[in-house]
């Protein structure tokens, strides 16, 4: 049988891996947006798996919702990127420095 | 090892592969490509773990919708890969060394021993009959309303956000003018010629 353990340790490894995706390509912002949709997916096993193993539907509702607002922020996201793209001509993270941040 | 404990080591091989190959990958249509891979592969574990409403629905919204935003998003803009993948040997252990600390901590934290089998036990499979989407369903129309509609208030801003970010008035676009057409009078456009009646003309051949 499938242990909790083994569905927590799999979103785990999920999670670290899109945070290190975040580290290594730290200039490409299309990459980092997809790191974020990895950890949203992570999180989400975490709740599946916990909906599963204490028989409880609150769990899948959550990802629903969470499915709603991960399109919604990619939706708006990859929206603000075009408009950055066409005024700036990059989506270097390093050239985006209006703010002086 | 049973049949459904080979299928989520599969599916899990899948799901890690792709999603080290989203990180690595130098073109970002492979790595999207790649995150399809990790949506479908992790829909699979979604079925072995009886959510079968939502696995169908993370393949159609995220693989259909999403990331074919992705797509076309990657492809209108012209990426120069060179200068984006400078840093990347550079930045490339201290991303290993979090990997690591981050996937032992979480081990130690959420691993068999505490998680376990022993621990929590693995709940006895649904019958034949049973209908997760009628399940999800039944809660999320009675007890989960007012989020429900919220979402849905959530996406229409999105919609709404999105287009008003993206839209640009370009002169050679042609758009009509309601105002205007509206405000037409027949004056405007019918005009009465008086004239005299057309005379019969003979084709002579």
């Amino acid at each position: 049988m499938i242990a909790l353990s083994d569905y927590l340790i799999l979103a785990a490894v999920l999670f670290s891996l899109s945070i290190a995706g975040i580290f290594i390509n730290r200039k490409n912002l299309i990459i980092l947006l997809m790191c974020v949709e990895l950890m949203l997916l992570a999180v989400n096993i975490n709740f599946i798996a916990f909906s599963h193993f204490l028989g409880d539907t609150a769990g899948q509702v959550f990802v629903f919702f969470i499915l709603t607002v991960a399109a919604a922020e990619a939706a708006i996201g990859l929206a603000i990127l075009m408009v950055l793209f066409r005024n700036r001509r990059t989506i270097n993270v390093e050239d985006l420095d209006t703010l002086k941040g | 090892m049973t049949f459904e404990k080979f299928l989520f080591y599969v599916f899990a091989a899948v799901l890690v592969f792709a999603a080290t190959m989203v990180i690595t990958r130098r073109n970002p249509v492979h790595s999207a490509l790649f995150l399809v891979l990790a949506f479908f592969s992790s829909a699979g574990i979604w079925l072995l773990a009886e959510a079968e409403f939502l696995a169908i629905v993370l393949v159609l919204v995220y693989v259909g919708a999403v990331m074919v935003l992705f797509l076309f998003v990657v492809m209108m803009l012209d990426v120069d890969v060179a200068t984006m993948r400078a840093g990347f040997m550079r930045n490339l252990p201290v991303g290993l060394l979090i990997l690591f600390v981050l996937v032992l901590e979480m081990f130690i934290v959420v691993g068999p021993g505490i998680f376990g089998l022993d621990m929590i036990p693995a709940p006895a499979p649904q019958p034949a009959d049973y209908n997760n989407t009628a399940v999800l369903g039944s809660v999320l129309y009675t007890v989960y309303m007012y989020p429900f509609e919220i979402a849905a208030v959530i996406l229409l801003v999105a919609i709404v956000a999105a287009i008003g970010l993206t839209m640009r008035k370009r002169p050679e676009t042609k758009s009509q003018n309601q105002s205007a057409q509206v405000q037409v009078r027949s004056e405007d456009r019918v005009r009465v010629v008086k004239m005299a009646s057309e005379q019969k003309m003979e084709i002579k051949r």
